[in-house]
């Protein structure tokens, strides 16, 4: 059974049918990447399934629960966490508090202590900086936070929207670089972006969505050598 | 000599708009929502510790200050309670209206509050019974005289503010209602539940404010109902004053409010003392648009 299962989902921006019917799993393990042009209805893909939008119609599952009904705030409990676009931190909280947000569904100290301490490790930079408020934060600095506040709920799946729009090549790569190392630590990753070059690259399989509806579908490696993949998403002639 | 004294007085009366204050900012705060109605919460504060001390004074039969200290958890407890009701029925239901018919629900919830008020407890002026004050003054330097009253309102309302920073600032509630104040989208991608915390504003806010109203009224001796508009717009002023939004700028800012009335009052006129207070105040927020400590409202708006 696969960890995400979206059967048919459409879901609607006032009278702008944003997503079309999208059927799409993701397996416990994987890193699934979603591409396609602006508005083609990657973010509302992730949004539906994080609950910040409800669905008009389709069925969303995760772990085998529904999730069509339940609301945002509940859908972090079970296991899912979402990276919304444009880094959005808490930028009148320090780094720390922004981190304990991250870590307001989970009760136990302890382990509250263990998700922080992995989330350190990863970025180094975060226990540097923990006093800081997030706003005195650079660029990329800020994309590292956005994810380790996610980890800190030590989510099953994670949500991750465009982590590298608007960042620098070298952070670019040392970001993706992270993103493998948290799928290696065995959170299930479905990664939106623009970049489709590097997300192919990390990924196990891929889904290309046109104006609402998912248009092909595959092994990443396989779409990577797709034409028309690569005209239309990856710059090539 | 008169100038600590009138300090002192300026500063008792800033305790109070302070405390009202803090209701309009964090509301404000999680909702970038003026809520009109606060004033009238505040005065419902000085009628039900009216109803509360009778009450007590007729079951016990003679009044006494410790009458005070159930009253002020009573009526925190009845305002906390109104207030968490005007959210559901008024506010919440309109969330996603955008900003003007909230307001315009809360100005209509203000006009209820006050009819009610008037219609329930009579237009006429209401007052404390006596004895319920504690009497008596202390010597602070040579003739300057704080009274006994004036020492426990002070007391009373620095413990509130104080209690309230370090929950605001120290705690994971606190924490989470500074998260939503800042983006409701992404603190319930943290799994905070939104609703709630805006809830809790609404027990917080107007519960000070109702235990401003009892401190208010017994402070004065005697109020009616138009207490809620006439106290609740200074409070609100001082909110502006200090920063909208900003939980020690609604301190500040009521503490100024009340130091520069009392000043105008006492050294220039005590009829003109709301043209002289509000001419500065126009003055410090042409200078400052976003209130003393408002910096960070600037950044959002």
């Amino acid at each position: 059974m696969p960890l995400l299962k979206i059967e048919n989902l459409h879901t609607f921006y006032g009278h702008v049918h944003a997503l079309k019917g999208i059927n799409l799993e993701v397996e416990e393990g994987e890193i699934v990447t979603l591409i396609g042009a602006n508005g083609a209805g990657k973010s509302t893909t992730l949004r539906t399934i994080s609950g910040l939008v409800r669905p008009r119609e389709g069925r969303i599952e995760f772990n085998g629960h529904l999730l069509n009904n339940v609301p945002a705030h509940q859908i972090v409990q079970m296991g899912i966490s979402h990276v919304p676009e444009g880094r959005r931190i808490f930028t009148t909280l320090t780094v720390m508090e922004n981190l304990m947000m991250g870590a307001y569904t989970i009760r136990d100290e302890r382990v509250i202590q263990e998700n922080l301490e992995r989330v350190f490790t990863l970025f180094p930079r975060l226990a540097e900086r923990k006093n800081q408020l997030g706003g005195t934060l650079s660029g990329g600095e800020q994309q590292m936070l956005t994810i380790g506040r996610a980890l800190m709920a030590r989510p099953r799946l994670l949500l991750l929207d465009e982590p590298s729009l608007g960042l620098a090549p070298m952070l670019v790569r040392a970001i993706f670089e992270t993103i493998r190392e948290i799928n290696a630590g065995g959170t299930t990753i479905l990664l939106v972006e623009q970049n489709a070059r590097a997300a192919l690259k990390i990924a196990h399989r891929a889904y290309v969505l046109e104006t609402g509806r998912v248009v092909l579908s595959g092994p990443a490696h396989e779409l990577m050598q797709d034409e028309r993949v690569r005209k239309a998403y990856l710059g090539e002639r | 000599m008169q100038f600590l004294q009138q300090t002192i007085n300026g500063i008792t009366i800033g305790s109070f708009y302070a405390l009202v204050a803090l209701g309009y900012t964090m509301v404000y705060g999680v909702l970038k929502m003026i809520n009109f109605a606060h004033g009238g919460m505040f005065m419902w504060g000085a009628y039900i510790g009216l109803t509360v001390t009778t009450g007590l004074v007729a079951l016990v039969g003679y009044a006494s200050p410790w009458a005070l200290v159930p009253t002020l958890i009573a009526v925190m407890v009845a305002v906390a309670g109104i207030g968490v009701l005007v959210e559901r029925v008024a506010y919440r239901p309109l969330r996603t209206a955008g900003r003007l018919a909230p307001l315009i629900s809360a100005l209509g919830m203000a006009f209820i509050l006050e009819s009610l008020a008037r219609n329930v407890y009579g237009a006429s002026w209401k007052t404390y019974l006596p004895g319920l004050v504690p009497g008596g003054r202390v010597a602070l330097l040579g003739n300057v005289r704080i009274s006994v009253m004036q020492v426990l309102v002070l007391l009373v309302s620095f413990l509130l503010m104080a209690l309230l920073y370090l929950f605001v600032y120290r705690t994971r509630v606190g924490t989470a209602m500074r998260a939503v104040a800042q983006d409701h989208e992404v603190s319930r991608l943290m799994g905070i539940d939104v609703d709630r915390i805006i809830a809790t504003v609404f027990l917080i806010g107007p519960g000070l404010g109702g235990m401003a109203g009892l401190i208010v009224g017994t402070y004065y001796g005697s109020f009616d109902f138009t207490l809620g508009w006439s106290f609740g717009l200074r409070a609100f002023i001082a909110a502006i004053l200090g920063g909208i939004g900003n939980i020690p700028g609604a301190m500040l800012g009521g503490m100024l409010l009340g130091i520069v009335e009392t000043f105008a009052a006492g050294y220039i006129s005590p009829q003109w003392k709301d043209v002289i207070a509000y001419v500065i105040l126009i003055f410090i927020l042409i200078f400052r648009p976003t209130g003393l400590l408002g910096e960070r409202v600037a950044e959002k708006l």
